[in-house]
């Protein structure tokens, strides 16, 4: 809970499950007794191509409904989008940005603070979608809670319980690894 | 949590509805999905009907609604307008179906994107219209749609709008009644009028001609404006059982107000919330949501807006050669009063294009300098006029 909206951006690629963890986001707060929104970038979906995604969180209802053009935080699902995609447009001076990579917060060069975590290795190990098309969204998720803090790795399970689509305990496990793997990049 | 399209699956299978004859169009295609998932799992007792086209889907829905079922359907966009026909007869035969609509853009250039286009091109159909601003609205106008149309004092079909992605895809909480309340709220269906019955053989879709027609004309115009008041009746009812408030026009901030904007649909929350920062720095500016555009909320518009100085027509449309929609309704409305405000209209967000509160600021710029000059009556906002007009002008 806090006293102003908090607003987060996820960036994947058509597939990997943004638009869901953007709803599994979004359910796990208001589990918590928060109002949230979530909503996909409006497109045509197309398998591999730059998707985003949005969540809104806030103990207030929300009332607005544009794009989330300032985020708080940003979620990379796949590190190759860095090239293509400048994923920190907009984001608040003291936002967070969460990427999804086997390198650690230290070998990137953006003036925010970085948490990253390898989803992919996790997913992988969890049987999540396959080497080509890993499913991350869920591990991503569980590096959210511990770098953002302002849902618990409990909702964030319990979420995944209720909305995966698939392979819900597997899903919930890969979140709880991910919490535990997270590499936090301000904090030495 | 749901997304808009669930609401309206939500809502439908509340209503108990007996047969959904669809096909499926973006953005309203999730509808027709969680429908056929609900008869799957046993929740919902319905006949759900995959036809080869929106014309054949709605043609379906006159079908099972003659015979006396409660009937559900959803569309957008082309889809609602491939339906045009049928509309009209629906209405005419006085069948009390209820759609929901992902308010979608019109081709050309191909878009599936928001905006109100599809359902005020349909405005003159004999349907009722009702906007929703959120997702819980959406699964509410269904219900009360159900209860409004099949009363015998209106028996006429409702289309509710969500609009595209912005509230069809959006996830947020929604209160979901209990099936008991709705139960009761509702209640069973029993056609108010006479259905396709081997055992009380009669003439449906009969030849009207010129010394008939006109009378059967008349009799919609009357449903309409019984309409009005059973829609009064029914909003009440349902504030008074679920507690969440309903009226066809909504009003907030307007009792100091100089300058209104009026809103259909999602917008309205970022325009509220727009409104409530400028407040902040001493604007008077108040806010009308139009929840119900058919029938037509005139006397209410006419009582809200007297006294103020500037109306801001928000119009999610173009009737070209005219201006907005909302806008000649609007200003119709106040046709004859002493003091009219001065009315402005604002065409803003077609095809998807984000209502922001940079599009409000643009609008409100407009609208104060309204207060002491003149301004253009229509303004198209947040659009690259100078590339356009490069290529366009005479």
């Amino acid at each position: 809970m806090r006293d102003i909206m908090y607003e987060v951006r996820f960036h994947g690629r058509g597939g990997q499950g943004a638009v869901t963890a953007a709803n599994i986001l979004a359910v796990a707060a208001f589990r918590e007794g928060n109002y949230s929104q979530s909503f996909p970038f409006f497109g045509v979906e197309r398998r591999g191509a730059p998707v985003r995604a949005f969540t809104r969180i806030d103990e207030k209802p929300i009332n607005i409904r544009m794009y989330v053009y300032n985020p708080d935080a940003v979620v990379v699902l796949d590190p190759s989008l860095l090239d293509v995609v400048n994923v920190t447009e907009g984001l608040k001076e003291d936002g967070i940005i969460i990427i999804n990579t086997s390198k650690k917060p230290d070998e990137f060069d953006f003036d925010y603070r970085i948490a990253t975590v390898d989803a992919t290795a996790i997913a992988l190990s969890h049987r999540l979608g396959s080497s080509a098309a890993p499913i991350v969204n869920t591990s991503i998720l569980g590096a959210y809670s511990k770098a953002v803090g302002n849902v618990s790795i409990d909702s964030v399970k319990q979420a995944i319980m209720e909305r995966a689509p698939a392979k819900k305990e597997e899903n919930a496990a890969a979140a709880f690894e991910a919490y535990e793997k997270t590499v936090l990049g301000w904090e030495k | 949590m749901l997304r808009g399209n669930e609401s309206v699956a939500y809502a439908f299978k509340l209503a108990r509805i007996d047969v959904f004859p669809m096909f499926p169009i973006t953005p309203s295609t999730l509808v027709p999905e969680r429908i056929s998932k609900f008869i799957a799992d046993g929740e919902l007792d319905a006949e759900f009907i995959p036809l080869e086209s929106e014309h054949s889907a709605i043609s379906a829905a006159i079908g099972a609604s003659l015979k006396g079922a409660r009937v559900g359907t959803a569309t957008a966009s082309q889809g609602l307008a491939l339906m045009h026909e049928i509309l009209f007869i629906a209405s005419g035969m006085r069948l009390p179906i209820v759609m929901g609509i992902g308010n979608r853009a019109l081709s050309a250039p191909i878009n599936i994107w928001c905006d109100h286009q599809d359902t005020m091109a349909e405005r003159d159909a004999g349907w009722l219209q009702f906007y929703a601003e959120s997702n819980q609205e959406g699964l509410d106008l269904i219900l009360m749609a159900f209860k409004i149309s099949e009363d015998k004092r209106v028996l006429l079909p409702s289309m509710v709008g969500l609009d595209a992605f912005v509230l069809t895809h959006t996830m947020e909480p929604v209160d979901v009644p209990e099936q008991e309340e709705i139960d009761e709220f509702i209640g069973k269906k029993k056609p108010e009028y006479l259905t396709l019955d081997a055992n009380n053989p009669a003439t449906f879709g009969a030849f009207g001609s010129p010394s008939h027609y006109m009378e059967f004309k008349y009799a919609q115009y009357l449903a309409m404006k019984n309409a009005s008041v059973v829609i009064d009746e029914v909003f009440s009812e349902f504030t008074s059982k679920f507690g969440r408030k309903y009226s066809k026009i909504n009003e907030e901030m307007m009792d100091d107000a100089d300058i209104v904007f009026i809103t259909l649909g999602s917008c309205t929350g970022t325009a509220r919330e727009f409104i409530k920062m400028k407040r902040k720095e001493g604007k008077k500016i108040g806010l009308l949501k139009i929840t119900v555009f058919r029938p037509f909320p005139k006397e209410e518009i006419r009582k809200a807006l007297k006294g103020k100085k500037v109306v801001a027509v928000i119009d999610r449309n173009i009737s070209f050669g005219f201006g907005g929609a909302v806008y000649g309704e609007v200003a119709a409305a106040m046709n004859g009063m002493d003091e009219s405000p001065k009315i402005v209209d604002f065409i803003v967000g077609l095809g998807g294009r984000d209502i922001t509160f940079n599009t409000f600021e643009e609008v409100l710029s407009i609208a104060e300098k309204a207060m002491n000059e003149e301004v253009d009556e229509i303004n198209w906002i947040d659009v690259d006029k100078e590339a356009v007009e490069k290529e366009e002008i005479i």
